[in-house]
């Protein structure tokens, strides 16, 4: 430890995730160990507080998806509360719901995930960013992407205060209503965001589907991982980010599980290791198998891939029309990590769609925003498809509605290792005989990435996206070279 | 290209949503990247640490700093960036006063490890593994980094030049923030980028507070169906208005819920719990004096709504600030 300090003070400013990859005596990579580095303690640290206050605190868990965070929390509020939302709170909270999911959704392509295909894998790491994207689609474009992403998060602010740490949200309703002003403003950005869900998806078709290299890369067994997948689904099993039950799928595609958030303790356990301070989730009925794919796996993903998986069909036609292509090119269950990019731009497509019908919903400007006919239970499980996925928050108060237990399982947790083999078989595909690359690192990274992992939600703690440190070692755990980024 | 001022903006233990409130500049942020070179922004570019290690020493000219310090990493480099920049800007409530995360210093490292690792209702622990800093279980020696028992806002760890705060920093103020240390006009060493007036002087809803507030009954926010314009504290709920600084944009109370202080204390006021216990105090309405102590017991949680942002910076629990890996 005190030696890797001395050796490598990089890791220590940007080490807030780290990999380490190591190697056998022929070079090959043996083992990589995706960690996170960091603990904050908010289910602690919210004890005592009283329940009502919960959405205002817990967005602060990841300002990257603060929105799912305040929105988990709202929903277990209302079970807490023992009360529905009216239909016009329901309304306005989707809207909310929905316009994250599109901003969200951009700027993880566009910022962080889209320089990797639009600029390219191994170009010039000084160009690998939004500028060079923009430099690359024309400043039009660019200054679509911003208009775009600031217009839905205007939605976000006019019904939660702030788009980075949103506010609000009570047991059985919102704290404001929609003007008819405001509902107008917004079908003007429902329809911008449609359009520029479709220019979006097609950038993705010409830069990646049409190009083979790229193709040939998405389809490789390097970027290829087989485990079981969990979604929220409707009654219809079609996606659905704000509610519905949980299904889960094996790695052949067959239905597992399909049940109510409030029994995720039985179908959910999270193991703990030594090696890092984020918490393994697993099947639970299954049992802790290690870090392994396939059939034999108790290992789940979550998040765009999943849902694709999981889901019957999108819940909107213009989405529905793109989910089928998808499917057309790819079969289902699909392992591909990096068509987990693929799906989330189907899914800022219906985000897109539904804010329309939200918009055309006369009950969106409805005055009863509040149901007050309180059924106090004392406990409450909130679950939504967070952007990345599943997300449970679960509390039980005292009589008095102050929180004396909290319980949350966030999307990179879910994650976290599948990220740890994806990068490990990406590393193996990429590192031969000693020979490490200069490109190998985005290659690896490129596996993680996929995940837009989060690893501020992951430990309740720090900022949601991460720089990297890979360190490589000798058979002996010496490190021998060392990338960061 | 060399002759542009160099900016770095950099997070500690925050949780991100500082730096999408710079993405939030929109448009204006092109003039940003135009006046500066950016030399370091982990969530957008690639540069590296020893980029900034390789400096002279004060050649950023502004170094704008998120999040918290919870750990050694946090410290080391807010330590480089201290010696490498001119001017450092705490940027937002975790770095200005430890944030909401900062409630943390109200519990032991010891008993979230209990909950995280041990008792939550979803562990699956039969070893009763622990991280721990060096591990050797999987044939290899992996290792994680310790972390400090307390959480410390920036001024704790090293000299800061101005502070920015909010949960996060709202557009205008950072583009005032990063214009005025374009054309060299901030203001004098130690000042906080906002306005010094408490947020009830701008409230839009302070024509409707009576002349004389009193509260007869504390209401949580749930329990009302809360009036649109009306004064909150006249409505009976706790709102930190009157300790809490202006220059938020009164978004919270514009969506209708009232404010719990996340630009921090007024001007001149080092401990705002304790500002606002006694304002608080002031209004609180009762016959006898039994009766106006039990109403304000009947406020739960005042350290959960006096303190939301700044317990870090509080005067509370300084004595457990002598020992950082407590």
């Amino acid at each position: 430890m005190a030696n890797k300090i001395t050796i490598n003070p990089v890791t220590r400013l940007e080490g807030h995730g780290k990999i380490d990859i190591f190697l056998n005596d022929n070079g090959d990579v043996a083992d990589a160990y995706f960690q996170v580095t960091e603990l904050r303690g908010f289910e602690r640290f919210c004890i005592g507080r009283p329940a009502e206050e919960m959405p205002r605190i817990v967005p602060n868990i990841c300002g990257v998806c603060p929105t799912p965070h305040n929105m988990a929390s709202t929903k277990a509020l209302d079970y807490i509360y023992g009360v529905a939302p009216t239909p016009t709170a329901k309304l306005v909270r989707k809207l909310q719901y929905n316009a994250n999911f599109i901003e969200d959704h951009y700027i993880h392509f566009f910022f962080l995930a889209g320089p990797d295909f639009v600029v390219g894998p191994d170009a010039n790491p000084a160009e690998r960013n939004i500028l060079g994207v923009i430099n690359k689609v024309g400043l039009d474009i660019g200054k679509k992407v911003i208009e775009v992403r600031k217009k839905t998060r205007e939605i976000i602010k006019l019904v939660a205060s702030k788009p980075a740490h949103p506010e609000g949200g009570l047991p059985g309703g919102v704290p404001r209503g929609i003007t008819e002003e405001e509902r107008k403003t917004i079908r003007r950005t429902a329809d911008l965001s449609v359009e520029f869900a479709q220019f979006a998806m097609k950038l993705f078709k010409d830069t990646v589907l049409k190009n083979k290299n790229y193709l040939d890369l998405v389809l490789s067994d390097a970027y290829n991982l087989k485990t079981y997948y969990m979604a929220l689904v409707d009654d219809t099993k079609k996606v659905n980010f704000y509610e519905g039950k949980l299904r889960v799928i094996d790695p052949s595609g067959n239905e597992t599980a399909f049940f109510h958030p409030n029994d995720y303790a039985d179908y959910i356990g999270e193991w703990v290791e030594p090696w890092t301070y984020i918490r393994l989730t697993h099947l639970r009925k299954i049992g802790w198998k290690g870090l392994i794919e396939g059939e034999g796996t108790s290992l789940y993903r979550v998040g765009p891939l999943a849902r694709y998986n999981v889901c019957e069909g999108m819940a909107t036609p213009l989405a529905q029309k793109e989910y089928e292509q998808m499917v057309e090119t790819l079969g289902k269950p699909s392992h591909h990590t990096l068509a987990y990019h693929w799906m989330r731009l189907i899914e800022a497509l219906q985000a897109a769609e539904d804010l329309q019908n939200i918009a055309d919903d006369p009950l969106l400007t409805g005055k009863n925003i509040r149901n007050m006919n309180f059924q106090f239970t004392g406990k409450g499980v909130g679950c939504v498809e967070a952007c990345r996925g599943v997300l449970i928050h679960d509390y039980e108060t005292d009589d008095n509605g102050m929180i004396k237990k909290v319980n949350l399982i966030v999307a990179t947790q879910h994650n976290a290792a599948p990220i740890s083999m994806s990068v490990k078989k990406a590393a193996q595909a990429f590192i031969k005989g000693g020979e490490v690359k200069e490109g190998m690192l985005n290659m690896a990274e490129m596996a993680f990435r996929a995940y837009d992992p989060c690893l501020g939600c992951a430990t309740h703690t720090l900022p949601g996206k991460m720089p990297l440190v890979i360190d490589i070692r000798d058979h002996e755990g010496n490190i021998i070279k060392t990338i960061s980024r | 290209m060399a002759d542009k001022p160099k900016l770095a903006i950099c997070w500690f233990g925050g949780c991100g949503g500082c730096d999408e409130a710079v993405v939030d500049l929109n448009e204006d942020i092109l003039k940003v990247t135009n006046a500066f070179d950016l030399v370091l922004w982990p969530v957008a570019l690639d540069f590296k640490y020893h980029h900034i290690e390789a400096m002279e020493d004060k050649e950023i000219t502004l170094s704008i700093i998120n999040g918290s310090v919870r750990n050694s990493e946090h410290e080391e480099i807010a330590n480089l960036l201290r010696k490498k920049s001119k001017i450092v800007l705490a940027f937002g409530a975790c770095a200005c006063f430890g944030g909401t995360p900062g409630m943390a210093n109200m519990r032991s490292k010891e008993d979230i490890f209990q909950w995280v690792y041990e008792d939550a209702p979803t562990i699956v622990n039969p070893k009763h593994n622990v991280p721990q800093p060096v591990s050797n279980t999987t044939g290899y020696e992996l290792t994680l980094p310790e972390f400090y028992g307390q959480v410390h806002p920036l001024n704790q760890i090293i000299d800061v030049d101005y502070y920015l705060p909010g949960c996060p920093p709202p557009p205008n103020l950072i583009y005032n923030a990063v214009s005025a240390a374009i054309a060299g006009n901030l203001p004098p060493k130690g000042s906080t980028l906002a306005p010094e007036r408490a947020l009830c002087d701008v409230c839009d809803r302070n024509k409707t507070k009576p002349d004389r507030l009193a509260i007869s009954q504390i209401k949580r926010i749930h329990e009302i169906e809360a009036d649109p314009e009306k004064c909150f504290l006249a409505q009976g709920v706790v709102c930190t208005g009157p300790a809490t600084r202006s220059g938020c944009g009164e978004t919270c109370i514009k969506t209708n819920i009232p404010c719990r202080g996340c630009f921090g204390p007024v001007e001149g006021i080092a401990d705002m719990g304790a500002k606002y216990l006694s304002a608080f105090a002031s209004i609180v309405e009762a016959d006898t004096e039994e009766n106006r102590k039990n109403l304000i017991e009947s406020l739960d949680d005042p350290a959960g709504y006096f303190y939301r942002f700044t317990t870090a910076s509080s005067l509370l629990k300084k004595r457990r600030d002598a020992s950082k890996k407590s």
